[in-house]
């Protein structure tokens, strides 16, 4: 199996205080990781100083096998904000402009998007149901759907890696339901690798096959199923999540 | 006097063809401005187009000349002060104007002999441009008009969400980095046009107007420029013919291209 994301060490700080300590854990082709923790945890900032966003104090990451400060296939990683509050709300970008930026990451200079780029768009806001929503303006559309427009983008380029935090939150029941089974169909056909950050303990038994537990220095990594509701997770998960955990996945 | 007759002096023709330029050239990238709160940088950096057009006027060389490379400069010393000093971007826009202004101020005081000239560049005056101030705007125009279109989809998403960009492998800093200088450029075009106090309602006014009624941003980018060409074209038409300031008379009828879609959004709403 090749390593998709290798980490070594990782500390990352904010001035004098420390967000992560020493993180280290190697992600598979294929896996499906649930990332989880307490608020202030580090899940957020561990995503972003994986894509870049953040620069780490010490330690290294390797992506697709390749340092991170020297990595440029932006097009294999596909990325799900947790709140959309870097959205310009008087920019008026339509559904179908808003997908196609997760096409950019695969053209090269200067980036010209063509018909069959646009039709790509068509087929992908019809596989998530916003196909009728392609022309309307992003901040006309509720929580939810702008959420689903958000995820048509990290899936644009097709990514081999897709950075998911909190995708779930706006979306009602059904939509989640959809929403998983796509992200399953994703992980194992295409052989995606995801890593999800979530509070959502049931979607990560049912769909995870790996759990990365940190409250800024790593507590667990590993399968699922080396994962048992035991006294000593219960500083890190209330006993009823372990067991949704644990049951969920069996 | 009709409008045949206007056309045929051909500084109303100069007038026309430099201030079609920069009036598309400002729409343009104040689109890009506008919507990434970045409208006073325009303001700023028409401040020190004052310093420069002075330092031009004291060492005896074309103002224009001299006033490109160091806005552009300018431009770039506004961002590397706002990135490296922690200080805000507003913040950073007021310490770089404020020295352009003191500059130009000392320059104006220690040379005795250029100030009718340095304060005729205040409020411009596009009926008075000559036939190279003509193609340099013509020439830096069309240069600002093809860099936005080479990277019209890197700017589009470093407007629309920055830190989205920045994982898709788009080079933000750099995005910025080239938005300041066509700023820059644009600004000193602009100064001929309506003069340093008024360069930035040239950038912001357009766009604003646009963004009022626009569905889409190809759209606000082709309104923009129309309500910008029209009101320089019109400008310079009804300051000849009624003999207003011409600068001041484009800046107000961007103005009432603003209150008119502002109303006709408001009625189209109820």
């Amino acid at each position: 199996m090749s390593s998709i994301v290798e980490i070594k060490n990782l500390s990352v700080s904010y001035g004098a205080t420390c967000a992560l300590e020493k993180i280290s854990c190697q992600i598979e082709k294929g896996d499906f990781v649930g990332l989880v923790g307490p608020n202030g945890g580090g899940k957020t900032t561990l995503a972003k100083t994986i894509l870049g966003l953040i620069p780490s104090h010490s330690g290294n990451i390797l992506l697709f096998g390749e340092n991170l400060k020297g990595f440029t296939d932006y097009s294999k990683i596909g990325y799900l904000p947790q709140k959309h509050t870097g959205i310009n709300p008087l920019f008026p970008a339509t559904v179908a402009e808003v997908v196609i930026l997760g096409l950019l990451s695969a053209k090269k200079w200067p980036k010209k998007i063509n018909q069959n780029d646009w039709y790509n768009v068509d087929g992908l806001c019809e596989s998530l149901g916003i196909v009728n929503l392609k022309n309307k303006l992003i901040f006309e559309l509720s929580g939810g759907q702008q959420q689903k427009v958000m995820l048509a983008r990290a899936l644009a380029s097709e990514p081999e890696l897709l950075i998911l935090d909190e995708p779930s939150t706006a979306l009602d029941p059904a939509s989640r339901e959809v929403f998983f089974t796509r992200l399953k169909e994703l992980n194992s056909q295409k052989q995606t690798t995801i890593i999800l950050i979530t509070h959502d303990t049931g979607y990560i038994g049912q769909y995870a096959n790996k759990l990365l537990y940190i409250d800024r220095k790593m507590v667990f990594f590993g399968k699922i199923t080396d994962f048992c509701p035991s006294g000593e997770m219960e500083s890190c998960f209330e006993k009823s999540d372990q067991h949704i955990i644990w049951h969920q996945h069996k | 006097m009709d409008i045949i007759q206007i056309l045929q002096y051909s500084f109303i023709q100069k007038a026309f063809i430099a201030g079609s330029f920069v009036a598309i050239t400002c729409s343009s990238l104040g689109l890009f401005l506008v919507l990434r709160k970045m409208s006073l940088i325009g303001d700023g950096l028409s401040h020190v187009s004052f310093g420069a057009i002075a330092l031009g006027l004291f060492f005896g060389v074309y103002p224009m000349y001299v006033a490109v490379p160091v806005v552009v400069l300018a431009s770039i010393l506004i961002l590397k002060i706002s990135e490296k000093a922690r200080v805000y971007g507003d913040a950073a826009i007021g310490i770089v104007s404020a020295v352009g202004i003191a500059g130009g101020v000392i320059l104006a005081s220690l040379s005795k002999g250029f100030n009718v000239d340095l304060f005729s560049y205040l409020f411009g005056n596009i009926l008075a441009i000559s036939m190279s101030e003509v193609v340099l705007s013509i020439i830096l125009s069309a240069v600002v008009l093809l860099v936005i279109s080479f990277f019209y989809w890197d700017l589009f998403s470093a407007t629309f969400d920055e830190e989205y960009a920045k994982t898709t492998g788009i080079k933000t800093n750099f995005i910025n980095t080239l938005l300041t200088a066509l700023t820059a450029i644009t600004v000193v075009l602009s100064v001929k046009v309506v003069g340093i106090m008024l360069v930035s309602a040239l950038l912001i006014l357009p766009a604003v107007s646009a963004l009022q009624i626009s569905k889409k941003f190809k759209t606000a980018l082709l309104l923009g420029g129309v309500f910008s060409l029209v009101s320089v074209i019109s400008g310079i038409i009804i300051s000849f013919v009624l003999d207003l300031p011409p600068g001041a008379t484009i800046v107000m009828l961007n103005a009432i291209f603003f209150a008119l879609v502002f109303t006709y959004k408001k009625l189209h709403k109820r």
